[in-house]
């Protein structure tokens, strides 16, 4: 190294651990930890949430189990938008979020899709018929749409016959991925990751009856971490007000 | 039992799947290094790069393409559907493409660095002996390039026992197809089944410890290999 290039060094540290303070002292962020399913969705949201109270929402999409073992070890998010109930049920038990702010704000809708235009009639001939290749569903141990996906090839009779021919996605948006790049014919997703304005955007689909498995009753929490930051309350009140509602039910979801 | 069935399944599956991966890497990986190592050609540097690219790139990265060109609408997945083998997505042979891909430098530098070290001079004297191409090969090259075939093929075994991406990008998490030790550990926390997250985990760090403890005593007069 040339020595004499050796004095920039503290101040270049120097300049990047000011901006990293700068940064941080803006109070009006919230970190969001976000359910795969819902990526779509939130980033509707969070446009107006931005715009109307003038907090930042910083989101990170994944898998519920994942955020929930990344919660537990100090991850900085604020507020938890889980895929299910049981596990911001779970948190609360154990005392990681601010007592009374777990609420549902969306129950999801399974829907079975196909990339390819009419290869699903709206009904469940195409997985009935069973003339494909691969059904892709997300892993059910982690991912509730793929526990309700089980529970809907069971109640088919269908679970030892497709048995050999199911793909796991460890979370919905893989789940999805495998079926938009035609490597599984159709697959189980989340109906907001393939509807939008009270239709199925794209290929085909057959919007699975609820009554055919557990509700997925998705669940939000203010974690610990946001206790003393008002943008994290903030956006709790904003997901259960009418603006938010509107856009989460344009994407297929009940409330 | 710390380890369920389905624990041993997974570990079985990796060890196929990193032994024919190996296997397949030092029969191509070896007329690659070989002509790496000796070529003047202006195509060496770019050949070169390519097969250094996985050190460098995501996995995710090549997961990605490979899960595009081995599906119905790419170029590969359209020659497989050709051949009527399908696509090979979501399947063994498919794991093994993407493994050879992705575990080829781990293999071809250490053979192309051992050929270089033996420099052109004993196959000059051997061609002098009238020994042909595959005499010299077969009777000078390999002996002499033996260190860097052992560390080539534990390091290629290693690296594809330890790979992850790739396979949870195209594998699809299928029991006794696709379902290896890294893919499980990561069911298993995700299912916040530590517990059975750590035996597995644990093993693999005890593993990985002595294969490179095997590689570092073992070595004396090399001090790197790549």
């Amino acid at each position: 190294m040339n020595l004499r290039a050796r004095p920039f060094i503290p101040c270049a540290l120097a300049t990047l651990l000011g901006c990293i303070a700068f940064t941080s002292a803006q109070a009006d962020e919230v970190q969001v930890a976000v359910a795969a399913n819902f990526t779509a969705p939130i980033q509707a949201i969070a446009s107006d949430f931005e715009k109307d109270t003038g907090h930042k929402l910083i989101a990170a999409y994944g898998a519920t189990g994942q955020f929930y073992t990344q919660i537990k070890n100090g991850a900085p998010f604020e507020v938890f938008l889980a895929a299910d109930d049981s596990t911001p049920e779970k948190l609360e038990k154990e005392g990681d979020i601010v007592p009374g702010s777990r609420f549902t704000y969306a129950i999801g809708t399974l829907a079975l899709w196909s990339a390819k235009d009419g290869y699903i009639d709206g009904t469940d001939k195409a997985l009935l018929a069973n003339q494909f290749k691969h059904l892709s569903i997300a892993n059910p141990k982690a991912a509730p749409y793929g526990l309700a996906a089980t529970q809907v090839l069971a109640k088919l009779e269908l679970t030892d016959k497709v048995k050999n021919k199911i793909v796991e996605g460890q979370n919905i948006t893989q789940a999805y991925q495998f079926v938009s790049t035609g490597n599984a014919e159709l697959g189980f997703v989340a109906l907001s990751q393939i509807y939008k304005d009270g239709k199925v955007s794209d290929g085909s689909a057959w919007i699975v009856p609820e009554a055919m498995h557990d509700p997925i009753r998705q669940d939000a929490v203010i974690l610990k971490k946001g206790e003393h930051n008002p943008a994290a309350k903030a956006l709790a009140d904003y997901l259960k007000g009418p603006k938010a509602t509107a856009i989460i039910k344009s994407y297929g979801y009940h409330l | 039992m710390p380890l369920t069935s389905a624990d041993f399944a997974a570990i079985w599956l990796t060890l196929q799947l990193a032994s024919l991966t190996t296997v397949i890497l030092l029969i191509i990986g070896t007329p690659i290094a070989l002509w790496l190592a000796h070529t003047r050609s202006r195509l060496r540097g770019p050949i070169g790069a390519i097969v250094a690219l996985p050190l460098v790139l995501p996995p995710t990265v090549i997961g990605f393409y490979l899960l595009l060109a081995m599906g119905p609408h790419g170029y590969v997945g359209q020659f497989t559907q050709y051949l009527g083998l399908g696509t090979l997505t979501f399947s063994f042979a498919g794991l093994v493409i993407g493994s050879v891909i992705y575990s080829m430098p781990f293999v071809v530098q250490p053979l192309q660095n051992a050929f270089a070290a033996i420099g052109p001079r004993p196959l000059e004297v051997a061609a002098t002996l009238r020994a042909n191409p595959w005499d010299t090969f077969f009777t000078v090259v390999l002996p002499l390039a033996r260190p860097g075939f052992i560390t080539a093929a534990i390091l290629g075994f290693a690296h594809t026992v330890g790979e992850f991406g790739v396979v949870l990008m195209i594998g699809g998490n299928i029991p006794d197809k696709t379902r290896v030790v890294s893919v499980q550990i990561y069911d298993h926390v995700e299912a916040l089944e530590y517990a059975q997250a750590h035996w597995l985990a644990g093993a693999m760090v005890v593993f990985s410890f002595l294969v490179l403890l095997a590689l570092y005593s073992s070595r004396k007069s090399h001090t790197s290999w790549s």
